[in-house]
């Protein structure tokens, strides 16, 4: 997301241009351009335009930051800077689960439920199925697309695309978006239970996932990881009858849970999304899963943790690209694999040499000590 | 990073056939572009709202219902209300070489009839994104 400096003062349509032929050796040698022309032309100014437009709620400008950031466009980082304090009052939720079980037409459902209550929604679908071209085709809007007219919901599809720093970023800034727009309830779709779908259900408040019957037999060989992110448990496709057998299965799991006696006990619901059937009780769950974590404290918790994960990743990424853009740029890179090749210089002389050089004596050893920071075990936490 | 083009493919009217709508979808992901499908039945309003919300480049509508001669232009004219017509217009459908006149003159970029090859609609979504950068 920071490695292509897209200067903010460039004119759209020239930065659209310059960002097809985008390559990272490229992007470095531009970058000393950019800063210059920054101080000339001061760089609020572009970026007022679209976060202001957004607060005012406009959708075009909202989508078009979107579309940066999905490019990973460095001028979308501005906006999303100017967008940061007004966000943090969506509740967020994930819906997660195997393909086609059913995720987009509860989606769906439970829209138009929230729209009777006079919620604002925002969707976010992430599809993973992208062609080896990276290209894709995104196809959860079919089951939702009748609230596209409606100005209190919008729809946002993504595909997982190898994003730096990885999908759930630009799912947890698009979903940053909506929060900053004034959307109540934001609904993150993803399939699965890979890393990404771990990863984005971390950034929900209220994690459903959504099972089949016929999968209950197989529950054992679902991973652990599916059971841990869930708060709430829904068998959908409860017209077929094995139905009570799954819920019965998974139920049986759940309670095998070691973490068994947490304060929430997640339940095992049951719907039939496509006749929108039990969509109320799926709805009050997930109302009764936002009021334990107000009440327990544990939504304080949850953004502690989640702000903690956010700026260090970024921390990480952000030194990465300063530390090694520099050695790309003045062939410090190459040497140092020559170097390496005939083993004239180790990797770990070369690191902490390079580290010193850029910021100054190392505290000795710091690298090697086994006591990480707060943030760097979160990832075995909910 | 990539801009990557994004195309919403959509299918407005009430025949119930998707199938060109669908090779169409999969061939410009193959292409390496996103494809948002709305699937069938889709108004103008519908359709316009989601391209509008994707911030797609272009919008292909497959009409084989006749319709075209109200579909199309309601779709040109709502972008234009939504401050939105920067987003390109295609369609494809089986359009008598008279409506295919009329309905580029009010600013629809191409129009396929059946028989299209695939790759001319990619060239096309390729060369009409170039264009739109350029200018
Ligand atoms: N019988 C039955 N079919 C359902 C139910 N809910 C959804 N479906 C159907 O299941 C199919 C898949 O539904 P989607 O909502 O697209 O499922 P999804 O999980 O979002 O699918 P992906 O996004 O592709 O992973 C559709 O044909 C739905 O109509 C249900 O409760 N019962
Ligand atoms: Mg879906």
């Amino acid at each position: 997301m920071f490695n292509f400096p897209c200067a903010r003062w460039v004119p759209r349509a020239l930065l659209r241009r310059n960002a097809t032929r985008s390559n990272y050796t490229v992007a470095l040698r531009d970058r000393g351009a950019e800063e210059q022309n920054d101080e000339v032309s001061g760089r609020q100014e572009v970026a007022l335009v679209l976060a202001e437009r957004i607060l005012q709620g406009e959708i075009r400008a909202a989508a078009r930051l979107m579309r940066d950031i999905d490019d990973g466009f460095k001028s979308a980082v501005e906006e999303l800077k100017l967008l940061y304090p007004h966000t943090g009052n969506a509740s967020i939720i994930g819906i997660t689960g195997p393909s086609g079980a059913g995720k987009s037409t509860l989606v769906d459902q439970l829209t138009a439920l929230y729209r009777r209550h006079e919620k604002k929604v925002g969707i976010v679908a992430v599809d993973p199925s992208s062609t080896f071209t990276g290209g894709a085709i995104l196809g959860d809007r079919i089951r939702m697309n009748r609230h596209a007219e409606d100005a209190g919901v919008f729809i946002r599809s993504m595909a997982t695309r190898g994003n730096l720093g990885g999908v759930s970023r630009a799912t947890g800034d698009v979903v940053n978006v909506l929060d900053a727009m004034g959307t109540d309830v934001i609904i993150i779709e993803t399939v699965g239970v890979g890393q990404d779908e771990i990863d984005i259900a971390r950034m929900a408040h209220t994690t459903v996932v959504v099972m089949v019957p016929g999968l209950g037999d197989d529950i054992q060989a679902i991973k652990a990881g599916i059971l841990e992110i869930g708060d709430v448990f829904v068998v959908n496709k409860a017209d077929r009858d094995d139905a009570d057998h799954t819920v019965h299965e998974l139920t049986a799991r759940l309670e095998m849970d070691p973490d068994k006696d947490r304060a929430w006990q997640p339940k095992v619901l049951k719907t039939v999304a496509s006749r929108n059937i039990g969509i109320e009780e799926l709805l009050g769950e997930i109302e009764e899963h936002g009021a334990y974590l107000h009440r327990s404290g544990m939504i304080r918790h949850l953004f502690e943790e989640k702000n903690a994960r956010i700026f260090l990743e970024l921390l990480k990424e952000r030194l990465f690209a300063e530390v090694f853009g520099h050695l790309e740029v003045n062939g410090r890179f190459r040497e140092i694999m020559e170097e390496m090749a005939n083993r004239r210089k180790d990797p770990y002389s070369a690191v902490e040499e390079i580290l010193a050089q850029r910021f100054g004596p190392l505290s000795g050893g710091s690298a090697s000590e086994s006591n990480p920071p707060v943030g760097a075990r979160l990832g075995e936490e909910k | 990073m990539n801009r990557r083009i994004r195309i919403l493919i959509a299918k407005p009217g009430l025949d119930g056939h998707d199938r060109g709508a669908k090779i169409v979808a999969r061939a410009l992901s193959e292409a390496g572009m996103e494809v948002i499908y709305t699937g069938l039945h889709q108004t103008p309003e519908r359709v316009v709202s989601a391209a509008v919300q994707e911030s797609v480049d272009g919008i292909g509508l497959s009409i084989l219902s006749g319709a075209h001669m109200t579909l199309i232009p309601k779709v040109l004219k709502l972008l234009k209300d939504k401050n939105s017509d920067d987003i390109f217009v295609f369609a494809g459908g089986i359009i008598p070489a008279n409506d295919i006149l009329k309905l580029k003159e009010m600013g629809v970029a191409e129009i396929f009839t059946p028989g299209a090859e695939t790759t001319d609609i990619i060239d096309f979504v390729h060369r009409t994104v170039a264009r739109e950068i350029r200018q």
